[in-house]
């Protein structure tokens, strides 16, 4: 059937490239930031097999040490750092329009919003560093 | 009657997850997927990791950001699979397929955090 009649327009609909995220610089960016998901998922993973080889003994964690050591694994958490710092980044850089915090009537600055954030993750990760490390012999 | 719609949890889970996987991560690849396995760093002894993990407020953190971070991923691989290769007609596969991946996650965490003596 066709959508258009003698007296209805045709629709104009452009077809999209399943590429169109080649296009432009920014679409690329934005796709890169996205994409950034899948690095999260996998130090999720990566997380859970750490904790699990703990848990189930010495010889394990020895092993899942090994593991990580390998020029694959390596690699790959190598492109995941770079790829959680972005997302880092950009979710920080977002975070002032999305959380709108008042102090009374007035609105605290969207810049204090972002300090914030920024404060948030090095505070976070000065106490990663020390629990992880803190206790080594 | 209101239609109730998870789409505004999701989101929430999204964001939260977000911010946790980007307050925590950086410092957590760093160490554990790059220093460590290079030696630029001494790893932690497995009793050492043992009494981290025992304290419950770290394992409270674990969780949390298991969690949320599984869940920041399933929505975010939805949301791109549908812009990025505008597959509409899948649409319900892949959001039961990501949320579904994440829930199964969520329980491996919680059953992993269960066996710390």
């Amino acid at each position: 059937m066709k959508a258009h009649s003698e007296y209805h327009q045709r629709w104009l609909r452009r077809p999209v490239s399943t590429y169109w995220w080649l296009e432009k610089p920014a679409y690329f960016a934005f796709i890169l930031r996205e994409s950034s998901c899948m690095f999260v998922g996998w130090f999720v993973i990566y997380l859970l097999l750490l904790v699990r080889a703990v848990l189930d003994g010495e010889v394990s964690y020895r092993q899942y040490l090994e593991w990580s050591a390998t020029p694959g694994i390596l690699f790959l958490n190598i492109v995941t750092l770079a790829f959680v710092l972005y997302h880092a980044v950009t979710f920080f850089q977002a975070a002032p329009q999305a959380l709108v915090v008042r102090a009374g009537r007035k609105r605290v600055p969207p810049r204090l919003v972002l300090a914030g954030h920024y404060v948030a993750w090095i505070v976070a990760s000065g106490l990663i560093g020390w629990v992880l490390l803190a206790g080594r012999a | 009657m209101i239609k109730r719609h998870p789409e505004p949890l999701l989101w929430m889970l999204f964001s939260a997850g977000g911010v946790l996987s980007g307050a925590l991560m950086p410092m957590l690849v760093l160490l554990l997927g790059v220093a460590i396995p290079l030696g630029w760093v001494a790893p932690p002894s497995r009793d050492e990791l043992l009494r981290v993990l025992g304290n419950p407020l770290t394992r409270l953190a674990f969780v949390a950001l298991c969690v949320l971070s599984l869940f920041h991923w399933a929505h975010r691989f939805r949301h791109t699979l549908y812009d990025g290769l505008q597959i509409k007609h899948l649409n319900e596969a892949i959001a039961i397929g990501s949320y579904g991946v994440a829930l199964i996650g969520c329980a491996f965490t919680v059953y992993l955090v269960w066996q710390v003596p």
